[in-house]
């Protein structure tokens, strides 16, 4: 039996006392190697060009990586601050997920950082050159390329070892920074530039052409009427006071699909004019996960255009994780000013913002009992909790999805001190991971975060995780079946909301004041 | 002949520590930060960030959440440097303050929780399996040298007492350009060698944590990329953009 299969099932018998007393024990002595097998396909050059990086390594790729290193210390100063101040103080050592679920010492954040800044030590600085061997400098050999690209996509980008480290260092910085170096000598990874790629071109992750997106959400609209028995639209490239733009998962996964229509029956009620948008169909930007702040920007680019052409008033997010940061911290930078939007809104705001808002001005009404099967818990998405707001205040993202799902699930808990806000575990598949190639890194990820699940499963019978991120929801549909859950055990936070709203004039409205006037009638008997 | 040795020496480590350590301020104050990434939540005011960063340096605030021993270890380490510090100014002050001469027996003690703060960091580099992967050589010579440091300080005030007189007249006369020779004794050239190789090698090594940390753009950076407008300073401004 492979150790994944011992975590899944939960055995326990090996291990140490600690174990038994603390649910999210991990063996913390490290194991060289243990995931240097662990490789996720690389691009084909067709998939590297569109990007504009070579397409395969070039003879001269050394003087090519040390000019790229030397461009970005220049530039960018998390990366050069980063690899400067690190003391090695060891308190990120055991925060990482993909050391807690692998053991591999460099998957530690700052093994994994160490992997460049031997190097960076090497030919940027006088001691790395003078004496490398004291200050573990090293050269620049194609074995480790090929150890940076192994390692640098194993990562997520999570930012769980900056809330920790005393000087702030983000390990996601450097990866993206590898990634970017790594790119401009052909290296890349296939899914994540496959997929920047299909933006271009098409407009979304999944390639969805708009006739596609056209009948899928005329499908939905349909779906919606016999839930419900009222109309309510899904509109596409329709002049609009709100653009709604949303990960293209939204649009045909599981449970994501649940999740959009939990935002049209929003948009519904509120007596919103929105539209969503084929030519910006898509929220992810995938060139984040890779450090490139121009293909960032090409797609950045989309919204904005999307916003313009389509004379919306106000841009809203859906639920996804990455984008929101995309979105949230650097939409203005990289697309913005958006003066030509409605100043009273913030630019721009996230789907949750907006409901919270509604349920506070008393506009949607809802049946929480419609949701009284589930015993919840909520899984903080990595890049919502740490590279993002929500509302007016610090933390308000993690406020916000909290209190829509206390206003329609009755049956709430917390899992874990230490697993949650702004601590919280990655899911594992995050920073462009979420490839079937890097499966046993995916599932060794996720283990941290599904040993915390499991807990208030046993202590509260927990049986269903909402999430208000795509890959999230996606990469927990892969894990959770190994922990003795269902697929559809992993739920969108909008998917709660569409279960329990009553639409003025539905059949779940009729069948509540039947009800009520049953209830009635017995009151007055 | 000692004198001039360490006269030298301690001219040649000031230039280096100061004019380095102004250099490194330089390098991390232009380099520019293409993009806000606070590590949120994070402070939306000036204010808010100020306050960030002070729990931040002094306090150690996010090592706190991290690791109880290395915040002890740590802590012992610094607030005893700090007190070490101000004790040492007598040493360049004439007259000496009286904040100064007050914090004197602070001073004299924090060398013992110097030294202990420096040994339990040694002891978690050498013992805990993942702290010895990430250490060089250079990272246990840096503690080493502290200890050195502290050990040779401490042997002056406990065992063997110093001119301490003609110590302060030394490097008053370093200062004024008129040197006084300097008082012969080992544990003191031990000393003052160790403290003048500390400075010359700070602005070179990891030492620069110290004023790096005031430019960590993950802590010092204000949450409200929404309510303010931030032009990247690598990417072009979005009227020069071709749109596709």
């Amino acid at each position: 039996m492979s150790d994944l299969e011992k975590n899944a099932q939960g055995v326990t018998d090996e291990l140490p006392q600690e174990a038994k007393e603390d649910p999210l024990y991990f063996n913390p002595e490290p194991k060289e190697g243990a995931s240097a097998h662990i490789q996720s396909y690389k691009a084909a050059p067709e998939f590297q060009e569109p990007l504009g990086y070579p397409g395969e390594l070039p003879p001269d790729w050394k003087e090519r990586v040390l000019g790229k290193m030397e461009e970005m210390r220049g530039k960018v100063r998390s990366f050069r601050l980063f690899l400067d101040i690190c003391v090695k103080c060891g308190a990120c050592t055991d925060k990482c997920h993909y050391y807690m679920g692998t053991s591999d010492p460099k998957n530690m954040p700052v093994g994994r950082q160490d992997l460049l800044r031997s190097v960076y030590r090497r030919y940027f600085t006088l001691p790395g050159k003078w004496f490398p061997s004291l200050v573990g400098a090293r050269e620049l050999t194609e074995d480790v390329l090929e150890e940076w690209y192994t390692y640098y996509f194993q990562c997520s980008e999570c930012r769980r070892c900056s809330v920790f480290c005393p000087y702030g260092i983000d390990t996601a910085e450097i990866t993206m920074a590898a990634r970017e170096i790594l790119d401009s000598v052909g290296v890349g990874m296939k899914y994540t530039n496959e997929i920047i790629g299909k933006v271009f071109k098409v407009g979304n992750n999944l390639g969805l052409p708009k006739p596609a997106l056209e009948s899928t959400l005329e499908d939905l609209e349909e779906e919606i009427e016999e839930d419900t028995g009222v109309k309510v639209r899904i509109p596409l490239d329709e002049p609009a006071d709100i653009l709604l733009v949303t990960p293209s998962a939204d649009f045909f996964a599981e449970p994501h699909i649940d999740g959009l229509i939990g935002y049209a029956k929003v948009f519904h009620a509120t007596g919103a004019k929105w539209t969503l948008s084929s030519y910006a169909s898509e929220a992810a930007n995938f060139a984040m996960f890779i450090g490139s702040y121009e293909n960032m920007r090409r797609i950045a680019l989309r919204i904005r255009k999307a916003a313009i052409d389509l004379g919306v008033k106000r841009i809203i997010i859906g639920e996804c994780g990455h984008a929101w940061r995309a979105a949230y911290q650097f939409l203005n930078t990289l697309a913005g000013p958006f003066d030509f939007l409605d100043p009273n809104y913030p630019v721009p705001q996230h789907i949750c913002e907006y409901t919270w808002d509604a349920i506070q001005k008393g506009l949607l009404k809802f049946d929480k009992s419609q949701n009284d099967w589930i015993k919840l818990t909520y899984h903080d998405s990595c890049n919502v909790a740490r590279a993002s707001r929500m509302g007016d205040y610090p933390g308000g993202q993690f406020d916000i999805p909290r209190n829509i799902i206390k206003a329609v699930c009755n049956h709430y808990y917390e899992m874990p001190e230490g697993t949650t806000r702004e601590e919280t575990l990655c899911c594992g598949g995050g920073g462009g991971l979420l490839t079937d190639d890097l499966m046993e890194l995916r599932k060794k990820g996720g283990s941290p975060r599904m040993k915390a699940l499991k807990h208030v499963t046993e202590e509260y019978g927990v049986n269903k995780m909402a999430a208000i991120c795509a890959i999230c929801k996606t990469q927990f549909a892969k894990v959770m079946p190994d922990y003795g859950y269902a697929v559809d055990d992993i739920m969108s936070v909008h998917q709660l909301v569409s279960n329990a709203i009553i639409l003025p004039g539905s059949m779940q409205e009729k069948e509540l004041m039947g009800e009520d006037a049953e209830n009635a009638v017995d009151a007055a008997e | 002949m000692l004198t001039t040795v360490y006269a030298l020496l301690f001219y040649v480590a000031f230039v280096i520590f100061v004019g380095g350590i102004a250099y490194r301020i330089w390098e991390y104050k232009k380099t520019p930060v293409p993009l806000k990434i606070p590590t949120t939540p994070a402070p939306t005011t000036r204010v808010g960030v100020l306050w960030r960063m002070f729990k931040e340096v002094l306090f150690f605030e996010s090592l706190w959440k991290s690791n109880k021993w290395i915040w002890i270890f740590a802590q012992l380490f610094h607030a005893s440097l700090w007190l070490i510090i101000i004790r040492h100014l007598r040493y360049f002050l004439q007259p000496v303050p009286e904040l100064i001469a007050l914090a004197q027996p602070f001073g004299k003690y924090a060398g013992l929780t110097f030294v202990l703060g420096a040994l339990g960091l040694l002891a978690r580099r050498m013992f805990v399996a993942r702290v010895r992967y990430i250490s060089a050589p250079s990272d246990y010579l840096m503690l080493l040298l502290f200890l050195g440091i502290g050990i040779s300080g401490l042997m002056m005030t406990f065992v063997t007492r110093t001119d301490v007189v003609g110590v302060k007249a030394f490097f008053l006369g370093l200062m004024t350009f008129n040197w006084q020779p300097l008082p012969n004794s080992p544990q003191l050239l031990l000393h003052l060698g160790l403290v003048a190789l500390w400075m010359i090698i700070f602005p070179f090594s990891k030492l620069v944590h110290a004023p790096g940390v005031f430019f960590s753009p993950t802590r010092n950076a204000v949450d409200d990329p929404r309510e303010r407008f931030y032009q990247s300073p690598v990417l072009p401004p979005i009227d020069q953009v071709p749109q596709e």
